[in-house]
């Protein structure tokens, strides 16, 4: 039986959404009615989703779950995931109803509103994954800017409108670039299909141009350095569970299109280029560490944070080798699950003390000793202890890096010991030391957080120990992108040399 | 002589000679009326509207050259005609329950609708010199006095003076630019224009063309010659203004993208550097200016600045693709100002209409429905993705590239993220902000027109096939 489950499972939220609009009045009820329909229409489209990955060969490199139908004349919609796109799918479905888990108590006003919003955000995200036409795939990636504005704007905190402007705004102003490089590649290639692109050889100078306008879409949205100071406002701002979508799904946008587009569309751009990438990872790795451990509010730390460990992503993608390639995927997976994680147990103590600031807290280990256990994992796992998730993706990007690069892999490596500086830091702080009198009276985690944080220590420790099975569903259509990008490179080579040969063979101008 | 009106040969016509015999008939029903029945008459003359709508739709397809080949019917025509009348209707009907409310129900209000707009698709029909002016100064006419229509009302006589002014000086200087045109070639038909001007065009001539692209981008209200827009959109009674941004653009810039592709093909880089330059500085204006509004009519008049530098972009490209792409965007672009409008004239607090954005605080807690319409029409219109008014700025940029003007499709996507700015400005107060008192309840008519034009902004991304294919073609009986 053949049913279109991708679009089943892209759309599905939106149903939910709109189920939730139909809820009149906003009695305790309502936000009730609100809230359970929210759950439960994340995890259907969860468990729907996992239908894909058992049904999914991840032998073949090709596109998989393919619907088509035709749309705007020159975009259809077309969809369908492969190795690279399917974890993010996966990764999205499975954190939402986390999301809606960690809203349960903590959003108290308009709960009608924010459970449509963040349905409707779950339909673009994983649309944006799975989306297999460039105009589509734009509809989707920018759509989720309206929902996340307001999910920041109405729930954020004191300064919610200054860093949703801010995001909006920032984001926007990449995008619009990358738009127009969409319309130049269709003009030339005669299409916006993303498998039929990917066969067709761009020309020189448009892929200079092009790749340079996918990086300032994909640069913001990740971000990279010196784009990143959306991020940090953005963070700060949200509410707990949106930080968690930001952290978690938005930034693996831009990496997912680096992976997506940059690279296979672009070739020869992104090999000439990748000096620069690696210029500005590096600084990310190393500056934003350093900025991180000079922060005094909780969330800014982990979103200076983020910002070097997507340095490591950027590395790992452009250094175009099997092991760099693997490596950013999986920090990306990686990177998702333990921040995502991070951000939620920033989450307890605010809901509790209503304040992220480091010095307010200090020994809750005492008070919270299945709290401190839960923090410890993730802190060490963002530091990249061996034996997490986090270790596996920066270890992989960095040996990947160090094969075509090694002062860029050296420096990078710094950042590893910079991060271990400023999490520890941040753990000691707030976990152990003395038990701070102001937050004496405070509670451990109850059983709805229990639940919440039971599947992200999971799979830190079991993808961290086994990474097998993630690296494998990706593995095959990684090896066909850098074989198609390594004759892409080869060939541009070839005819540079040819034309340098073609240059030498012309008679010398007899000097008078 | 006689072959002239013939059925067969007026059949083409039919929606003007409903909208002609219509507005004849309802002033002679309102003056017998006496001032009884005025709502009614309006009610009538929106029937009018909707008639002459459905004529169009009943013309047979093709290309019908009519009077000489004064006037032409093609798919171009149809389509044009299509979106006035449809931008007239909706204007006519949200203005109902305002003339009810603000006891300003007079006959004259609808009749003057149905004169404006049969100027307005004789202005697209027309294919020489002599008929753009006339039906150019049919529609002017009439608008100048709606502008005015609450002539008890200084704000309203004012801006209806202003346009009345400005209005005859721009007509002055495109009969000037026609009567140069008419003098270095010595026609005034589109076509044989096109051949007299096929090897290129002399300085008389191309003074000629400034002069008529000047009276057009006056009406259009493009950069630099929007100046009158934003005090007549402030001035005028509300539902006028609705009926200013949504019918008459579409009318002038239909007769501008006709004139410069069916008047002069062979001169296309002398003029395509002039819609250039007017399309960058109306996007440039229109996304600055209206950042420091505070009243919401005045930044509707930036907006639609903005806006008619987008859809002008379509026209630099000077391609079919270009006019596929102005079409579109007229199309969303009146969907969505008639929405705005709709939100506008139900700003309504205490017995009085009111026009500040600051009004609208808290309208997301207040009237949820309301603001969430609004909410789309604004992001539509900042052309965010995947509401309508994304689509109406991707096909004229698309044209754009195509065409190789890529300076312009980057100033472009600059101006709308500054742009998309002061409509989030908008959302913010709804949304983000404390609540204001509430509004009074909006009229039903109203809650149509926003929930339609509100539908159809969200739900183009699902079904644009329709208006793409329409579109297209109308594009194409240009070429």
């Amino acid at each position: 039986m053949t049913w279109p489950i991708l679009s089943v499972v892209t759309f599905l939220p939106l149903v939910g959404a709109l189920f939730i609009m139909l809820v009149r009045g906003d009695a305790p009820f309502a936000r009730g009615t609100a809230r359970w329909v929210a759950l439960w229409t994340t995890l259907v489209t969860f468990a729907i989703s996992l239908v894909l990955v058992a049904r999914f060969d991840p032998a073949s490199p090709e596109f998989q779950f393919v619907e088509k139908q035709s749309w705007l004349g020159i975009a259809n919609y077309h969809m369908g995931v492969d190795g690279i796109s399917l974890p993010f799918v996966i990764l999205t479905t499975g954190l939402m109803p986390i999301c809606i888990l960690a809203s349960w108590t903590a959003i108290q006003n308009r709960v009608k509103e924010y459970m449509i919003a963040f349905l409707v955000l779950e339909t673009l995200m994983v649309g944006t994954f799975s989306a297999l036409d460039l105009v589509l795939f734009y509809l989707f990636f920018e759509g989720g800017l309206i929902p996340m504005f307001l999910i920041i704007g109405v729930w954020g905190g004191p300064r919610r409108v200054y860093a949703s402007f801010k995001f909006f705004l920032y984001t926007l102003l990449g995008s619009v670039l990358m738009l127009l490089a969409i319309m130049a590649m269709y003009w030339n290639a005669g299409t916006t299909d993303i498998p039929a692109l990917l066969r067709h050889g761009f020309p020189l100078a448009l892929q200079k141009w092009a790749w340079f306008a996918f990086l300032a879409s994909f640069a913001v949205k990740l971000p990279m350095w010196p784009v990143h100071t959306w991020l940090p406002d953005a963070h700060v701002e949200a509410p707990t569970a949106g930080s968690v979508i930001l952290a978690a799904i938005l930034l693996k946008m831009g990496g997912y299109g680096f992976l997506r587009f940059s690279l296979p569309m672009f070739p020869v751009a992104s090999h000439d280029f990748a000096p620069l990438i690696f210029t500005l990872s590096v600084v990310a790795i190393v500056y934003t560490s350093l900025v991180a451990l000079m922060q005094e509010d909780m969330k800014k730390l982990i979103a200076y944070s983020s910002v070097a460990h997507m340095g490591f992503v950027t590395m790992g993608i452009f250094a175009a080798t099997t092991q760099g390639v693997a490596g950013g995927i999986f920090q990306m997976i990686s990177h998702g699950i333990v921040s995502a994680a991070l951000f939620l147990c920033v989450g307890v103590v605010y809901d509790r003390m209503h304040t992220r600031e480091i010095a307010f807290y200090g020994g809750l280990v005492n008070r919270m000793p299945l709290y401190a256990f839960v923090f410890m994992v993730f802190t060490l796992a963002n530091v990249g202890l061996p034996g997490t998730s986090g270790f596996i993706g920066e270890f992989l990007s960095l040996i990947g890096t160090f094969r075509i690069n090694i002062p860029v892999a050296t420096l990078a490596t710094l950042g590893v010991i910079l991060s271990a500086a400023y999490a520890l830091w941040l753990y000691r702080k707030i976990v152990f030391g003395v038990l701070k009198p102001t937050v004496a009276g405070i509670r451990d985690i109850g059983w709805r957080e229990a639940v919440i944080f039971a599947p992200l220590v999971a799979l830190t420790i079991l993808i961290g120990v086994a990474p097998k099975p993630v690296l494998d569903m990706s593995a095959a259509s990684v090896a066909q992108l850098l074989d198609s990008y390594g004759r892409a490179v080869k060939a541009a080579a070839a005819e540079e040399s040819v034309r340098d040969l073609a240059r030498i063979d012309q008679p010398v101008r007899p000097v008078r | 002589m006689t072959e002239l009106v013939t059925p067969e040969i007026m059949q083409p016509l039919l929606p003007e000679l409903v909208l002609a015999l219509g507005a004849l008939a309802m002033l002679m029903v309102g003056v017998a009326w006496r001032d009884r029945h005025d709502g009614l008459v309006n009610v009538l003359c929106a029937l009018v509207l909707a008639a002459a709508a459905a004529a169009v739709l009943a013309i047979p397809p093709g290309r019908q050259a009519l009077f000489g080949g004064s006037l032409v019917v093609d798919d171009y025509a149809r389509f044009l005609k299509l979106l006035t009348l449809c931008g007239s209707f909706g204007a006519l009907v949200i203005s109902l329950d305002y003339l009810a409310l603000a006891r300003q129900q007079k006959f004259e209000y609808g009749a003057l609708f149905l004169l404006s707009t049969l100027g307005m698709l004789l202005l697209i029909s027309a294919n020489d010199l002599v008929a753009l002016y006339l039906g150019l100064e049919l529609m002017s006419l009439s608008l100048y006095v709606v502008a005015a229509f609450e002539r008890d009302n200084a704000r309203s006589a004012e801006a209806g003076l202003k346009y009345f002014v400005l209005g005859a000086l721009s007509s002055g200087m495109l009969l000037y630019g026609a009567s140069l045109i008419y003098g270095f070639t010595g026609t005034v038909s589109f076509s044989r224009i096109a051949e007299a001007t096929q090897t290129g065009a002399g300085i008389g001539l191309v003074f000629g063309l400034v002069f008529l692209f000047v009276g057009f981008c006056f009406k259009i209200s493009a950069v630099p010659f929007h100046m009158w827009t934003p005090d007549v959109y402030e001035g005028a009674p509300t539902p006028v203004t609705a009926f200013f941004a949504a019918a008459p653009k579409v009318a002038a810039i239909a007769v501008f993208v006709r004139a410069a592709m069916a008047a002069f093909p062979g001169i296309g880089h002398e003029w395509q550097q002039i819609v250039v330059f007017v399309s960058i500085a109306s996007m440039a204006l229109g996304s600055f200016a209206a950042i420091g509004q505070r009243n919401i009519k005045r930044l509707m008049a930036y907006s639609s600045i903005g806006h008619m530098g987008y859809a002008l972009v379509g026209l630099a490209a000077g391609t079919s693709e270009g006019v596929q792409g102005v079409l579109i965007y007229m199309a969303i672009y009146v969907a969505m100002t008639l929405g705005t409008f709709a939100v506008i004239l139900s700003m309504r607090r205490d017995g009085q209409w009111i026009e500040t954005i600051s009004d609208l605080a808290g309208l997301s807690r207040t009237q949820p429905t309301m603001a969430f319409f609004l909410g789309v029409l604004l992001f539509s219109l900042a052309g965010i993705p995947p509401l309508a008014g994304f689509f109406a700025k991707f096909y004229v940029f698309l044209a754009a590239i195509k065409a190789g003007l890529y300076l312009l499709a980057v100033i472009g996507v600059l101006t709308s993220v500054i742009g998309a700015y002061y409509y989030l400005a908008i959302v913010k107060t709804m949304y983000f902000d404390e609540p204001a008192k509430r509004f009074e309840p909006m009229p039903g008519l109203l809650r149509i027109v926003l929930g339609v034009t509100g539908l159809v902004n969200i739900l183009f991304f699902a079904y644009p096939a329709p208006l793409v294919t329409a579109a297209t073609a109308a594009a194409k009986s240009l070429f």
